[in-house]
């Protein structure tokens, strides 16, 4: 018994459709940490991005450093990272936020790049006409650049988010009951390893290949030459 | 020339090791219309773009309306101008660019208003209407609501002029606005210049291939030449008897 689910061995069948529901509770924390450390990556991605760009060295520097260490280390050691060292500190955080804190801070460093690109992919012909206009940085920035950049950038977006979903069981070495996690521990019970595993196998298919689907339609929806001003 | 609008004082522009402008003298009249050919390459665009503040100088000075562009007074003489005094100097002039530069996100009305009200401070009605005005005399009343890739290419330059118009500028720049066009649609943008040029007292200063125009609105046609002006004088003078070879030559390769 799983979550108050008892499973069912007495047909493959039936102990599949018996342990459907403890698993849609580990997806569904799949799913939650997925959208949050999304959500993470996009933010503080566009912070570095931010940062990176700034014109004193001071800022960009240590900012390109830390991207690219983010970078250049496993998800796990920073996962570890979070988990062991930060309560030493006194920071304790559950699980399940350490976790999706690490996912998050290890595809910011991907984003940023994807914010960067998209924003330098915005014609120079552009800056000229708003400087021209004098329009102010900022309201270039956000007006003219952000607008048009947006289109550039949800494709490759909608890739990381397919890879965080794909690496959230790492978090199952923190303990956090994730979706391969439930499937481990209930095969451990059962003794039965293969139903349990394709059938998380066939739920990650289900939902990556939703989320791409998502991310088309928006990617169609947008119109390449930018969020439409009226 | 007393009392000139633009001013280059040996103005010197160089690009890496490359000088593009050579100790330029120039100077445009209140009111005057200007043209500005010569062989590609030679300067013509960026004598534009420094007006412009899209790029800056190496030497000399730049004047526009009795005021350094590129410099500001301080207390020892000219020091290098602050973005804010090029903030002021650049709501004096307004582009009109080659490839019309205009936003694509933006519908051709908002393309228009969003400097009038951000930069200017009008209200959104008061911007409104003076776009209105303005695609009316650009011919372009019914395409308001349209974004740019939805209309031609002279059309897209129309709004483009409408847009600088609308910043009301003392002096306008073109750098070459019909050679991005398909020949057909040449003559509507061409229209709408020579009817702002005829009609109204702003400083214009163009660079073009089209010769038949030049001679027609300007007052003074300049012939560029590696960064100097080689020959200038009234299109009459300098298109049907220009004193230097190398006017000849250009003229002659460009008319035929
Ligand atoms: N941003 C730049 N960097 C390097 N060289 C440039 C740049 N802009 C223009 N140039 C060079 O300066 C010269 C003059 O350019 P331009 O003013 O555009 O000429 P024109 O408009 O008369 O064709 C050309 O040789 C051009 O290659
Ligand atoms: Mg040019």
């Amino acid at each position: 018994m799983l979550f108050g689910f008892e499973w069912d061995l007495s047909s493959p069948a039936t102990y599949a459709a018996s342990i459907l529901p403890i698993l849609l509770i580990g997806m569904w924390v799949t799913i939650q940490a997925t959208v949050i450390g999304f959500a993470v990556a996009l933010a503080l991605g566009l912070i570095w991005a931010v940062l990176k760009a700034a014109p004193f060295r001071v800022i960009s520097w240590p900012a390109s450093l830390m991207t690219e260490f983010i970078r250049d280390t496993p998800l796990l050691v920073q996962l570890f990272f979070l988990y062991y060292v930060l309560p030493e500190y006194g920071i304790v955080l559950p699980a399940f936020m350490t976790g999706t804190l690490a996912l998050g801070i290890q595809y910011s460093a991907y984003t940023s790049e994807v914010y960067r690109a998209g924003i330098e992919a915005v014609a120079k012909d552009q800056h000229e006409a708003a400087r021209a206009l004098n329009l102010s940085a900022s309201r270039t920035f956000t007006h003219i650049v952000v607008p048009q950049a947006v289109p550039r950038i949800v494709p490759a977006m909608g890739n990381y988010l397919v890879s965080i979903m794909k690496d959230v069981p790492v978090l199952s070495v923190v303990t956090v009951l994730e979706m391969l996690n439930v499937a481990k521990i209930v095969g451990d019970r059962t003794f039965n390893y293969l139903v349990p595993l394709s059938m998380v196998g066939g739920l990650y298919l289900v939902m990556t290949l939703v989320a791409s689907a998502g991310v088309r339609l928006l990617d169609g929806w947008l119109p390449k030459q930018g969020i439409p001003l009226k | 020339m007393n009392d000139p609008i633009i001013k280059f004082d040996k103005v010197i522009k160089r690009f890496g090791d490359l000088t593009v402008l050579d100790e330029l003298d120039f100077e445009v009249g209140r009111g005057e219309k200007v043209s500005i050919i010569g062989p590609s390459g030679s300067g013509k665009s960026t004598v534009l773009r420094i007006l412009m503040t899209l790029e800056g100088i190496e030497g000399g000075v730049v004047t526009v309306n009795g005021e350094p562009l590129w410099h500001e007074q301080g207390p020892d003489g000219l020091k290098p101008a602050s973005e804010a005094h090029l903030r002021k100097m650049r709501a004096q002039l307004g582009m009109v660019f080659q490839q019309f530069n205009l936003f694509p996100h933006m519908t051709v009305l908002r393309n228009i208003t969003e400097a009038p009200v951000k930069v200017l401070g009008l209200s959104k009605a008061e911007a409104r209407e003076r776009a209105e005005e303005l695609l009316e005399l650009v011919g372009l009343a019914d395409q308001a609501q349209k974004y740019p890739h939805q209309l031609s290419g002279g059309q897209q330059q129309r709004v483009g002029i409408a847009r600088a118009l609308a910043m009301r500028p003392n002096v306008l720049l073109f750098d070459e606005p019909t050679s991005a066009l398909d020949p057909e649609l040449v003559g509507e943008v061409l229209t709408v210049i020579g009817r702002l040029a005829e009609e109204h007292d702003l400083t214009m200063l163009l660079v073009t291939h089209e010769m038949r125009f030049a001679r027609e609105i300007s007052d003074r046609v300049c012939f560029f030449d590696q960064g100097q002006i080689r020959e200038e004088g009234a299109p009459e003078e300098l298109f049907t008897d220009p004193k230097e070879d190398r006017t000849r030559e250009f003229l002659k390769a460009v008319l035929d």
